[in-house]
């Protein structure tokens, strides 16, 4: 019988998988990354951003140019000798988009096709007790046609895991299914990872998905990683610019670095902001384009001052405000230029600050969340 | 009741089908998978026995089949005989004439798979053979069962081909068809009645047995 995937005892850091891949075309790839044992890595970015393409690379289903994968300390490709595993030799679960369960095969024969490791003695207990460990009890002689979509993913998630495989690749896995049961199954995944020990990659365009889910995300764009950290990191200090944007962040502004009585100060427009990190390596005059994560504006109460009135306080004008049940989205417009600030507040404290269209409001950009991006936004 | 020519006829068809299918197992996922230059000129060439006349394949065939002609010396040096007016040329031609019927309904059946399939066998650990004979082959197995009757059927009413290439030699190349053809020239119009009779029951069996097996397929009905 086999163990859960990974559970035999390894020392930290065997088991990681680590992918390095380069090439300019037909589909351009700039990747590299790392994922360790029972890390959980989520690879985000927009349709045609290369997700699926490094995921069958590392497959074994398509061939980069140059570079390497290696994985629990096997090389799986390695260009430069000339090292190209097949994907039958490369010991990897896959979960396919639309899940790739083989039509003419019950539930039980589609896990029992990936117990070739096995005596074939063992094969029917071994599908049967992974297909128990999915809650697919009494489904086993059932065809994918006669499944609901959760029932289907459990099977192929059952398939990939049968292998016993060094790494699993999961496809896109929740956006064949309804939303509820969506939710479902990404709480099964959720469990599911405290008791298998592999590197997991998720392949997802859903943002919220990944930071539920994941360890890190890894950004992709262009067939390029551009950043890999955990959410909290990402969404607060986003590499670049484009990395905000890829991650649906809006508070991107271009400044000017000035000295204020001896002290680095960020002018926007017409203020003066205080920058708790990154201004003293920073030239005066120099042009710089930063950003505040959204959580990071504090709205000024009308009625009485609030805390942190002091820390950078701006104006502006609500030029769109809009209601999407429990939070209200509000967009500032100011006098100085083009660029809007865009922020949540709770919906019920918009209406008792009375809050509408064309309204003067003042908010405070607080200094600890001002991230000084690398680059301008017309990068 | 010409019992040679029944025989001639059920083994033209059945050699034809052996042979045919694995070509056309082959081909037909040749045609369905890899993209390539001149594929549509393939595709072309295979469908072209479905639009010719039959008496000009026939033709090309038979002039083919000569001594004088590459293909026709190339045989001869081989095997050391000819191929018009054996059964061997007949088997041949048939094999040309029904290259279609074989090729076309496992390509149809080849394209229907979807490719995520085979990949996902792959990454289960099965071998391309394996792949094939335990995934596709089923998935393509109502195709295969369709080129097999569409052939058998085929060659068995095939007429002007077998004509041009093999004539009408008793136990050689008269196969039912053209045996027909014989006795309604000798106004034997019983005769001709009960062999065309003879020929619509085999016909029909074959049908009626190649689409039984196929069977009613569990997992296409939900």
């Amino acid at each position: 019988m086999s163990d859960w995937p990974g559970t035999s005892p390894a020392s930290p850091g065997t088991g990681r998988l680590t992918v390095s891949l380069h090439q300019a075309g037909p589909i351009p790839l700039a990747a590299d990354f790392t994922c360790e044992r029972g890390e959980l890595l989520a690879l985000v970015g927009p349709s045609g951003s290369g997700k699926t393409t490094l995921l069958r690379a590392i497959a074994g289903l398509y061939r980069p140019a140059e570079g390497s994968i290696d994985c629990a300390g096997e090389t799986w490709l390695d260009t430069a000798p000339g090292i190209v595993r097949r994907p039958q030799q490369r010991r990897v679960g896959v979960v396919f988009q639309d899940y790739a369960l083989f039509p003419h095969l019950s539930a039980r024969d589609n896990v029992k096709v990936a117990l070739g490791h096995l005596e074939p003695g063992q094969r029917n207990a071994c599908a049967e007790e992974w297909l128990g460990r999915m809650r697919l009890e009494g489904l086993a002689g059932r065809y994918p046609s006669q499944l609901s979509g959760g029932q289907r993913q459990r099977v192929a998630l059952a398939r990939a895991l049968a292998r016993d495989p060094r790494a699993l690749l999961l496809d896109e896995p929740f956006s064949a299914v309804d939303q509820v049961t969506r939710r479902r199954l990404q709480r099964e995944l959720a469990l599911l990872r405290e008791q298998i020990h592999i590197p997991i990659l998720l392949v997802t365009h859903d943002l919220d998905e990944a930071v539920a889910l994941a360890d890190r995300i890894c950004v992709l764009h262009g067939g390029r990683t551009l950043q890999t950290d955990v959410p909290e990191r990402l969404f607060r200090q986003p590499a670049s610019a484009e990395v905000a944007r890829l991650l649906d962040r809006h508070n991107i502004f271009e400044g000017r670095i000035v000295e204020v009585e001896g002290q680095r100060r960020l002018e926007w427009g017409p203020w003066i902001l205080q920058v708790a990190h990154g201004l003293e390596a920073l030239a005066p005059e120099q042009r710089v384009a930063w950003y505040l994560p959204d959580s990071d504006v504090v709205l000024h109460r009308r009625d009485r001052p609030s805390r942190g009135e002091r820390e950078n306080p701006v104006t502006g004008r609500i030029g769109e405000l809009v209601v999407l049940g429990g939070m209200t989205s509000l967009t500032l417009v100011f006098d100085h230029g083009p660029e809007t600030l865009r922020f949540d507040i709770s919906t019920h404290a918009a209406r008792r600050n009375g809050l509408a269209r064309g309204e003067w409001v003042q908010v405070s950009l607080l200094a600890g969340g001002i991230h000084l991006l690398p680059r301008t936004p017309q990068d | 009741m010409d019992w040679t020519a029944l025989s001639v006829s059920l083994r033209l068809a059945a050699m034809t089908c052996l042979l045919l299918i694995p070509i056309g197992l082959w081909l037909g996922r040749t045609l369905a998978r890899a993209r390539f230059r001149g594929k549509a000129l393939c595709e072309a060439l295979v469908a072209l026995p479905l639009v010719m006349p039959p008496t000009v394949l026939g033709f090309y065939l038979m002039m083919s089949f000569g001594r004088d002609a590459p293909f026709g010396a190339f045989w001869h040096r081989l095997t050391g005989e000819g191929l018009n007016f054996t059964f061997t040329g007949i088997l041949l031609a048939s094999l040309v004439a029904s290259l279609p019927f074989a090729v076309q309904p496992i390509q149809r059946a080849f394209e229907a798979i979807p490719a995520n399939l085979s990949e996902a066998a792959w990454c289960s650990g099965l071998s391309s053979w394996q792949t094939f004979l335990r995934i596709e082959l089923p998935l393509v197995w109502p195709g295969v069962i369709s080129a097999l009757a569409l052939t058998f059927a085929h060659t068995l009413g095939e007429f002007g081909v077998i004509l041009m290439v093999g004539g009408a030699i008793d136990g050689e190349t008269r196969t039912l068809s053209i045996a027909i053809y014989d006795r309604v020239q000798a106004f034997d119009e019983t005769g001709a009645g009960i062999m065309s009779a003879m020929l619509l029951l085999v016909s029909f069996l074959t049908i009626g047995v190649v689409y039984g097996l196929t069977g009613r397929r569990r997992w296409r009905h939900v």
